[in-house]
C-alpha cells in the first residue's frame, strides 16, 4: 500500500493568510497612529524645523519652544485645569447617576423597562448646539453660567446614556448568585453591593469612566457656548485657533491629545481583567 | 440545629400565570437530610429560595427552629447555602471566601482563622487558601462553596443542585463525600436536585415535586418501590417504570384478570371493584423475570425488539400485546432481536394505578 505524499498547499495557504492578517494590523495601526505622531513631531520641533519638507522621522532638533509657547499663552493653563475638573466631575457624576440606573435595568424587570432603555438614547439624538443655547439661557437665569459646574452638567447629560447602557451590561455580567450568596452570608443589600458587586464590576466601571472622561475632554461645542471666562481647553483652543500661527495649533493639538491618552493608559489595567478570567 | 416547617406556601412569579409553588407544606425534622426532587420548573428551587429568604411567598409561612421567618432577611435566618453555580467571590482568595460569613458576623479573627483551617482541611483545600478562585478547577470551586457554607455552623444548610456542574466521575465521588460530611455535621439539610440517583442516594427522605406540588414525600426506597403516583414511577428510575392499561375481567378461577389484549395478568382481589373498568399496571424494568421462548411456559410471550448490553445489566425493549416495555435482565442474558421471550410478573412487584387519578391503589 502506497502512502500519498503530504499535501503542503493548505499549510502554505494558512501561512499566507497569517501574513496578510499581520499586514492588515500594521496598516490599521499606522492609520491610527500617524496623526498622533505627526502632531507630536510638529509640537516638539522648533519653529524653523516646522516648515521643513519632507519631514524627518525624528525631529531634527528637539525643542519645547512651541509647547512652552502654547502653555504660556493666555488662559491655557486655567483652561487645562478646567478641562481636567470638568472631566473628573463628569466621570463621578455620571457614574453616581448612571450606575444605579444601569443596575436597575440589569437586575429588575419593571414596567416600561424597554421603553426606558430606548428613551435614554434620545438625549443623544439632539445635536449639542440645539441643547446648548436653551441651556445657556437657563444657566444664566439660575446664575451658574460660565462655570465648570455648568459644563459638567451638560457633559453628564451627554455621557449618561452610554454610562447607563455600559454599566447595565457590566452588572448583567456580575452573576446574581454571587450577590445572593453575600446576602445569605450576612450582608445587608448595601454591604453586598459594596463588598461583592462593585469590586466585581470595577473593570467595567473603569472602562465606562474612560469613555466618559474622553467624551468630556473632547467635547467642544457645548463648552464653547456655555463658558466665556472659564473655558475648557478645547473651547479655549477653538476660540483662538483662527488667529494663531501653525505652531500654536500643533502644540494645542498635542496637549489636547496627551491627557486623554494618559487616562486611557492608566485605566487600561482595569479594562483587561484583574483576576485572570473574564467576568462570569 | 433546627427543624424546618413549611405551611401552605404559595408563590406566583410576577408575569407568570401558573403557581411556582402551589400550597406546599413540608416538615423537615431536626438533623434530617431532605431532598427536593423534580423536573425543571416544578418549583423545587422556588421552595428552597423561600426558605432562604431570597424569594418571598405570596401566602403561607416558613418556620425554622420554631421561629417564624417568612419575611425575614436571609442574613437573619441563621442558615447557609451552596449554590448551583458555586457563587464563590472571584475577587477574594479562597481563604477569604470561606471565612466571609464568619467575618461578616463579627467573629474574632483568630477564631475565623481556626475554622477556615478546619474546613479547608476537611475539604482538602489547604494548599489553595491563598489562591483566587479563578485558578481552581470546578470541583475545587465547589469545595470552596461547601466549605464556606459549613464553617457557619448554621442551623440549616440549603443546597441548590450543588453537584450538577461537575463532571460525572467527580459528581459520583463528591456525592459520597458530601453525604458523609453532612451526616457528621448533623445539620438539617434541604437539598434540591433534578437527578434522581442523587436524590435516592443522599436523602433521608425524598420529596418528589411536580407542577408546584409535592407528589410524594417518603424514604428513598419507598419512593422507588411504591410510587404514590404514576408520575413518580415514571420520573424515578432509569429506565422508568412501565405502565400497561387493560380492562379488568372475571377470570375462570373466580379471581379477576387484567385483559391486555392478547394476554392477561391476575388482578389482586382487593381491586375487584374495578371489574369491567380500566386499570393501570406499573412494573419496574428489573421486576420482570425473563426467559427464552421455551424456558417458562407460564410466562407472557413477548417479542424482543432491541437488545442493549449495558455492562452491569442488559436492557431489553420488548413488545407485549401491543405495549412497548423496557425490561432489565441479568448481564449474562443473551438473545437476538426478533426472538420470542417469556416474561414473568411476580404479583408482589405489580403496582396498580387508578387510570383517572393516576394514584396508587391499595392492594392489601
Amino acid at each position: 500500500m502506497t502512502r500519498p505524499a503530504v499535501d503542503l498547499t493548505p499549510l502554505h495557504r494558512r501561512k499566507r493568510q497569517r501574513v496578510l492578517v499581520q499586514l492588515a494590523c500594521v496598516a490599521i495601526s499606522t492609520f491610527m497612529l500617524l496623526p498622533i505622531v505627526l502632531i507630536a513631531l510638529s509640537a516638539l520641533s522648533s519653529r524653523t524645523a516646522l516648515t521643513e519638507f519632507p519631514k524627518p522621522l525624528l525631529p531634527s532638533e528637539f525643542s519645547t519652544e512651541s509647547i512652552s509657547g502654547f502653555i504660556g499663552g493666555a488662559g491655557v493653563v486655567p483652561a487645562f485645569g478646567n478641562s481636567m475638573l470638568a472631566g473628573v466631575y463628569t466621570v463621578v457624576l455620571s457614574l453616581l447617576l448612571g450606575a444605579p440606573a444601569g443596575y436597575a435595568i440589569s437586575r429588575f424587570s419593571f414596567r416600561g423597562r424597554d421603553a426606558y432603555q430606548v428613551l435614554i438614547l434620545l438625549v443623544r439624538a439632539l445635536p449639542i448646539v440645539v441643547l446648548s443655547v436653551p441651556l445657556a439661557t437657563m444657566f444664566l437665569r439660575v446664575d451658574i453660567d460660565d462655570t465648570v459646574f455648568a459644563v459638567t452638567l451638560v457633559h453628564t447629560a451627554l455621557a449618561l446614556p452610554t454610562t447607563i447602557l455600559i454599566t447595565a451590561s457590566i452588572f448583567v455580567g456580575v452573576p446574581k448568585d454571587v450577590e445572593e450568596a453575600a446576602l445569605i452570608f450576612g450582608c445587608t443589600p448595601g454591604q453586598a453591593m459594596r463588598r461583592v458587586v462593585l469590586p466585581m464590576a470595577l473593570p467595567g466601571l473603569a472602562a465606562s469612566s474612560v469613555f466618559t472622561f474622553v467624551l468630556s475632554w473632547n467635547e467642544v461645542l457645548g463648552a464653547t457656548v456655555l463658558t466665556l471666562g472659564h473655558r475648557t481647553l478645547p473651547a479655549q483652543v477653538l476660540s483662538s485657533l483662527a488667529d494663531s500661527p501653525n505652531v500654536y495649533r500643533f502644540a494645542g493639538g498635542f496637549v489636547l491629545v496627551l491627557p486623554a491618552l494618559l487616562f486611557i493608559l492608566v485605566m487600561r489595567r482595569y479594562l483587561l481583567n484583574m483576576w485572570g478570567t473574564t467576568l462570569r | 440545629m433546627a427543624e424546618i416547617e413549611l405551611h401552605n406556601l404559595v408563590k406566583t412569579y410576577p408575569g407568570g400565570t401558573t403557581r411556582a409553588t402551589d400550597d406546599v407544606s413540608l416538615h423537615v425534622a431536626d438533623g434530617e437530610f431532605m431532598v427536593l426532587l423534580g423536573p425543571s420548573g416544578c418549583g423545587k428551587t422556588t421552595l428552597l429560595r423561600m426558605v432562604a429568604g431570597l424569594e418571598l411567598p405570596d401566602d403561607g409561612q416558613v418556620v425554622i427552629g420554631g421561629k417564624d421567618v417568612t419575611y425575614l432577611e436571609p442574613r437573619k435566618r441563621n442558615l447557609s447555602m451552596v449554590f448551583q453555580s458555586y457563587a464563590v467571590f472571584p475577587h477574594r482568595k479562597v481563604g477569604e471566601n470561606i471565612g466571609f460569613g464568619l467575618r461578616m458576623r463579627g467573629v474574632d479573627p483568630d477564631e475565623v482563622k481556626r475554622k477556615v483551617a478546619w474546613a479547608a482541611d476537611l475539604l482538602q483545600l489547604t494548599p489553595y487558601l491563598d489562591r483566587y478562585p479563578a485558578k481552581l478547577s470546578g470541583g475545587q470551586r465547589q469545595r470552596v462553596a461547601v466549605a464556606r457554607a459549613i464553617v457557619m455552623d448554621a442551623e440549616v444548610l440549603l443546597m441548590d443542585e450543588p453537584l450538577s456542574n461537575l463532571d460525572a466521575l467527580l459528581r459520583l465521588s463528591f456525592r459520597a463525600e458530601l453525604k458523609k460530611l453532612v451526616a457528621e455535621l448533623g445539620t438539617t439539610t434541604l437539598y434540591v436536585t433534578h437527578d434522581q440517583v442523587e436524590a435516592l442516594s443522599l436523602g433521608d427522605r425524598v420529596a418528589v415535586m411536580r407542577q408546584g406540588r409535592i407528589a410524594q414525600c417518603d424514604a428513598p426506597t419507598t419512593v422507588y418501590d411504591l410510587p404514590a403516583e404514576e408520575f413518580v414511577g415514571g420520573f424515578i428510575g432509569s429506565p422508568p417504570m412501565n405502565f400497561l392499561t387493560g380492562t379488568v375481567v372475571a377470570g375462570g378461577d373466580g379471581g379477576f384478570q387484567l385483559d391486555l389484549g392478547a394476554h392477561s395478568v391476575p388482578v389482586p382481589d382487593a381491586l375487584s371493584g374495578f371489574s369491567g373498568r380500566q386499570l393501570r399496571l406499573g412494573v419496574r424494568p428489573e421486576s420482570f423475570g425473563v426467559a427464552a421462548r421455551n424456558g417458562d411456559p407460564g410466562g407472557l410471550p413477548a417479542e424482543l425488539e432491541v437488545f442493549e448490553p449495558l455492562g452491569s445489566s442488559v436492557l431489553l425493549t420488548v413488545a407485549l400485546a401491543g405495549h412497548q416495555l423496557k425490561v432489565q435482565a441479568p448481564p449474562t442474558f443473551r438473545a437476538e432481536a426478533g426472538e420470542s421471550l417469556r416474561l414473568s410478573l411476580p404479583a408482589d412487584q405489580c403496582r396498580w394505578y387508578d387510570p383517572e387519578t393516576h394514584l396508587l391503589l391499595e392492594t392489601s
